[in-house]
């Protein structure tokens, strides 16, 4: 299949990316490319077969619902590239 | 000081008092460091790793030391330990310290291993040559103009270049076989659910597993004991008990085994790799093993079904990176939105995105059934043939890679690129454990592996047999 520019427009509105000029141009052809290359699969017959979902053989593990601190509020602010005492930090997301 | 390839060794050094703790770990950076050339390490934990040698020689000293006291180990960049960085070879979070450590580390620790360092992958452990690094490639330790393989790359390099006695990679369509026979030591990945995932910074959750890299099969059992096992903070980590694999090593009656002859008499597959196989069946057939070629007309399916259902989990694991609560963030972040889509877009590499792209696509409304369902079918379709194999079989025999180490900045096409896990995404898409051994040197030069694929949680059976082939010296 072939990826127009329409598509990667809306995929990487999904996906939270950007990509312009030269960087839309690649990532259409190499999207082409690779789609084009996994339409083998059509190849199957799977009429019938049920999709291999889980790959675990553990069902249903279950544990005591018990209230733990795994991390204090100070460590999960650790990492923040901004911050504030208590808050991430983020542009005004409500206008006045 | 001697180069080690088996902790047992050290152990009676340390034993005999002719070598200590600290003179092996100061050795170990003393190699680091001559060997930086290689891009092998993101970061070497020098003080800590010197102290702890230090503390482990006392308690040698008073009989009280764990089972890997003298196993000097790398962990790949996308394993959590805690107060010490974690960057998945990442710029967007190159800065990132875990709060927390991996299972797999807890387990490590907790029988008196010595982290020396993290080792250098490609990004978020997606790519075969570890040149999709944000930190630059890591080198080949048998020839500086080749790749090392990836994605664990660095970890095999390390181990190969002896910068360290073992290292954890992580293996999702080949990530520890590939480069671990691009670069000549044993590669272990262990049956999907035997080894926590607890503390593995996630590229595709039903095909990630953490496995040893080491010089000989006794420390890869040695390890796999180890970290294996039940673990309260992962549901998808086997109730199944852990043999102890390290005492289990000698393999005694005959094997069955059966050879995929799609794979051996593959067109790709370089010609003197094949008469190696080839030489090695007769071997075997020699010593009173049966060994068979099997059907398995799958072999073109392999690497398109593992490219749909790897990219849409990593699509969706990979949503967590925003630049909010953690990593970088973009400086031409003007509103919310922004945030997340310049953090992103300037902080993953090319590969990355790209498999984020293809991850969306298929998962996007309008192409879901025709693509990841369909490949969730043939992935059933695949589990099952390869799972009738080894009804009749002990064993499945097939080459590690199609050729030995190719050149730095030589593969271009992404497609060319994936089917160099050719060989490899079969045991991940089954969930099934596989092994790469050495096979000694081709003759340009470079190492190269075999492959062996063994019967769910048969880890044991699977180590005594490939100790058979390559016996631990």
């Amino acid at each position: 299949m072939k990826i127009d520019k329409d598509t990667v427009d809306k995929l990487s509105t999904l996906a939270k990316l950007e990509f312009e000029n030269e960087a839309k141009d690649g990532i259409v052809n190499d999207l082409s490319r690779i789609i084009t290359f996994i339409e083998k699969l059509n190849e199957l017959d799977t009429e019938g077969v049920e999709p291999l979902i889980y790959m675990s053989d553990e069902v249903n593990v279950m544990r005591d619902d018990e209230v733990r601190v795994e991390i204090t509020q100070d460590q999960a602010l650790k990492n923040a590239p901004e911050k504030d005492s208590d808050y991430f930090r983020v542009h005004k997301v409500i206008d006045n | 000081m001697k180069n080690y390839t088996t902790l047992s060794s050290i152990q009676a050094d340390l034993k005999a008092g002719t070598i200590t703790c600290h003179d092996l770990v100061r050795d170990y950076i003393y190699k680091i460091e001559t060997n930086k050339h290689l891009n092998a390490f993101l970061e070497v934990y020098t003080d800590e790793a010197l102290h702890l040698a230090k503390e482990l020689d006392k308690k040698l000293q008073a009989g009280t030391a764990g089972k890997l006291a003298g196993m000097v180990i790398a962990m790949k960049d996308v394993i959590c330990h805690k107060d010490h960085r974690v960057s998945a070879s990442s710029k967007l979070i190159e800065n990132f310290t875990s709060l927390y450590s991996a299972t797999v580390v807890e387990r490590l620790l907790a029988e008196d291993a010595i982290i020396i360092g993290r080792t250098n992958c490609d990004e978020f452990a997606m790519g075969s040559s570890n040149e999709n690094s944000a930190f630059g490639p890591v080198l080949n330790p048998h020839d500086n103009s080749k790749v090392p393989g990836g994605s664990s790359g660095g970890s095999t390099a390390a181990v190969a270049a002896g910068l360290c006695l073992a290292a954890l990679g992580t293996d999702t369509g080949g990530s520890i076989r590939q480069p671990s026979s691009f670069c000549g030591v044993v590669g272990f990945k262990p049956t999907y659910g035997r080894v926590s995932r607890y503390g593995l910074l996630a590229y595709a959750s039903s095909f990630d597993q953490i496995g040893p890299i080491t010089h000989s099969i006794a420390d890869a059992a040695l390890i796999l004991e180890v970290i294996a096992g039940k673990d309260n903070y992962d549901s998808t980590a086997s109730s199944k008990e852990v043999p102890s694999y390290s005492t289990k090593l000698n393999y005694s009656g005959k094997a069955k085994i059966g050879y995929i002859s799609e794979c051996i008499n593959n067109p790709h597959l370089d010609s003197e790799i094949a008469t190696h196989l080839k030489n090695l069946i007769k071997k075997l057939q020699d010593e009173g093993h049966t060994v068979e070629a099997v059907s398995f007309p799958f072999l073109e399916y392999m690497v398109p079904t593992y490219y749909v259902l790897t990219t849409a989990e990593a699509s969706s694991n990979l949503s967590r990176y925003g630049g909010v609560i953690y990593g970088r963030r973009s400086s031409n972040a003007t509103d919310i939105n922004s945030i997340y889509v310049k953090s992103r877009t300037e902080g993953f590499g090319e590969e990355v995105k790209r498999r984020i792209m293809l991850g969306t696509f298929v998962l996007s409304a309008g192409y879901y059934d025709a693509y990841y369902s369909k490949a969730q079918k043939v992935r059933r379709i695949l589990q099952d043939k390869t799972l009738e194999i080894l009804k009749s079989y002990d064993f499945i025999l097939l080459p590690t890679t199609p050729k030995t180490a190719f050149a730095i900045d030589s593969v271009h096409d992404p497609v060319t690129m994936y089917l160099e896990d050719i060989f490899t995404v079969q045991a991940n898409l089954t969930g099934l454990p596989a092994i790469s051994i050495p096979m000694g040197k081709h003759t340009n030069g470079l190492p190269f592996g075999i492959q062996l694929i063994g019967n769910k949680f048969e880890e044991a059976n699977l180590l005594a047999f490939s100790n058979y082939l390559y016996p631990t010296k």
